[in-house]
């Protein structure tokens, strides 16, 4: 088993990068970048190649969407939990069609991202 | 915009406080805008498009903004820069929040922060726009939604 996975970060939001980074602290993770913009995160995906990755939807230069297909085609076994203000149901099922693996409409608190992360990732 | 509009901001905001901070926000009786800028330290603006076109607007104090900053982060001294942040995706998470009811074709944009008591924010003209007055703890904050 491997000892940290490495996760990268997706928010347009500052203050919500933060408060993931912060609330999955106790994850055996490696932060290995933050993006706050589509066009950064793919490029730091490509870099940092994360098992896993937290990606909102509404962000500035690409969609989280746009994001999302490029991931699935360059690794589709990375882990995806979509994290957005997003609370339909279409766009949670087009995000888990082309690939994520969960999907979380803000506002989270502590306990609801640890518990999603945690099924995700099969550590509960 | 008619009552039930009114009412899926006012779920929305509610659900925001409720869910980040544990304790739950008033909201006042909604009110037309009229001529008096309705502008506090920093203002969240989220533009609409789609089936329903205009803008949603959160604006607050610096002080409510430190206080859920402190909640969300652990941290009792918030910058200036993260202040202005939460601003944006408070806007971002009310506005995102009321597709469960209007759909996926609620189309939002990112959120554009004004820092400062500006003369007003310009809204669409011809619409009407609501002012939905929200008291969180002893702070004092307003939504305001102009859809046509």
């Amino acid at each position: 088993m491997k000892e940290k996975f490495k996760i990268l970060i997706i928010d347009d939001s500052m203050t919500i990068r933060q408060a993931i980074e912060k609330n999955l602290s106790d994850f055996p993770l490696e932060v290995v970048g933050m993006a706050g913009d589509g066009k950064t995160a793919l490029e730091l995906f490509k870099t940092t190649n994360p098992d896993v990755v937290t990606l909102d939807i509404t962000m500035p230069e690409l969609d989280g969407i746009s994001v999302l297909k490029e991931m699935m085609k360059i690794n589709k076994d990375v882990k995806v939990m979509v994290i957005t203000a997003l609370k339909d149901k279409a766009t949670g099922l087009k995000a888990i069609q082309i690939g994520a693996k969960s999907y979380l409409v803000k506002p989270f608190t502590s306990e609801k991202l640890k518990s999603a992360f945690s099924r995700m990732m099969g550590l509960n | 915009m008619n009552e039930t509009d009114l009412h899926f901001f006012i779920d929305s905001t509610v659900n925001y406080f409720q869910e980040v901070t544990g304790e739950q926000a008033i909201t006042g009786i909604p009110y037309l805008k009229g001529k008096e800028p309705v502008v506090l330290d920093y203002s969240g603006i989220i533009g609409i498009s789609g089936k329903r076109k205009g803008c949603v607007y959160i604006t607050t104090t610096s002080e409510m903004l430190r206080s859920l900053a402190h909640i969300i982060l652990d941290d009792p001294k918030a910058t200036v820069e993260t202040v202005k942040d939460l601003t944006g995706e408070i806007a971002n998470t009310i506005s995102g929040n009321v597709r469960e009811a209007y759909g996926s074709s609620f189309m939002i944009s990112v959120p554009v922060v004004v820092e400062g008591k500006a003369k007003d924010i310009r809204l669409p003209e011809h619409v009407q726009a609501f002012v939905i007055p929200i008291t969180w703890k002893e702070y004092r904050c307003y939504l305001v939604v102009c859809l046509e």
